[in-house]
């Protein structure tokens, strides 16, 4: 039944979580952790978990190997270009907000991509509407919908869709 | 000779200390509210993140929990910016003059 997985994987991540903060495996530590665990996995069963709806493949925890040292090298990339923009006298910026499409369905999929949208060079997630999501860009280079999509979404659709589809 | 793991911890601190500065400086130079979300949520993302890689190079008997401590910020931080960004679109923030397109006002029909 997917309702009783959900809850399963939600009380898992924060189970291990609640270990994982305490460091210590004493029975009432462990005991507390369980109740709330149990209790916030059921009133929160229509929520995501980091792990909902994750196709647990080969294949996807392959993507995710590989999603999150590209994550990583586009975090710090971002980072560099910022510091360049508020570094440089005269301000370089060109704003707009521009409209992207993801071929991605879940959730947590589309959770996930708007969420390292924000974290990269220049792009933040403002609204998003079903498979559009409008983007806020420092420097825009494009408008058009396709080549908007094709340098923001797509690097990162690439891993997610195997991870989440 | 320090520990060398002292000296990366060190460094990693003043990197993160570093970004946390261009973002503050992000922060006060640009011309409207949502290129300054941008500088804030990328400037603290990685700034925290180096810090805390920094701490964890100095005290390795925390690093579970300063990876998670990382973890819940990069979850959090562009959730919240997000959030942010949406609510001073839909309340009409200004734009900068600078702006070149507004997509989503186009499409919400509110005046660009």
């Amino acid at each position: 039944m997917a309702k009783a997985r959900e809850i399963a994987l939600l009380f898992a991540t924060l189970f291990l979580f609640w270990g994982m903060l305490n460091g210590s495996l004493a029975q009432d530590v462990l005991g507390v952790g369980l109740v709330a665990a149990l209790v916030i996995a059921v009133l929160f069963r229509d929520g995501l978990a980091v792990l909902s709806e994750f196709r647990a493949t080969p294949r996807a925890f392959f993507a995710a190997a590989r999603y999150l040292p590209y994550f990583l090298k586009e975090l710090v990339k971002s980072n560099l270009a910022l510091a360049a923009i508020v570094l440089a006298p005269d301000l370089p910026v060109n704003p707009g907000i521009v409209k992207v499409r993801t071929r991605l369905k879940s959730r947590m999929g589309r959770l996930l991509l708007a969420n390292s949208i924000t974290l990269t060079p220049g792009t933040l997630t403002v609204e998003l509407d079903g498979e559009w999501l409008y983007i806020h860009w420092v420097t825009v280079e494009s408008t058009d919908i396709e080549a908007a999509t094709a340098s923001i979404v797509a690097g990162f659709e690439r891993y997610l869709e195997v991870m989440y589809g | 000779m320090a520990h060398p793991l002292d000296l990366l911890g060190g460094l990693l601190l003043v990197a993160g200390a570093a970004f946390l500065l261009f973002g503050g400086l992000g922060l006060v130079r640009m011309p409207d509210v949502f290129n300054r979300i941008q500088a804030g949520t990328k400037a603290t993302t990685l700034g925290t993140l180096l810090s805390l890689a920094g701490m964890a190079c100095l005290r390795p008997e925390w690093g579970l929990k300063l990876l998670l401590i990382g973890l819940f910020i990069l979850f959090t931080n562009p959730i919240s910016s997000q959030v942010l960004a949406r609510a001073a679109h839909r309340t009409g923030a200004e734009k900068t003059v600078k702006t070149s397109v507004d997509r989503l006002a186009e499409d919400t029909g509110e005046a660009p």
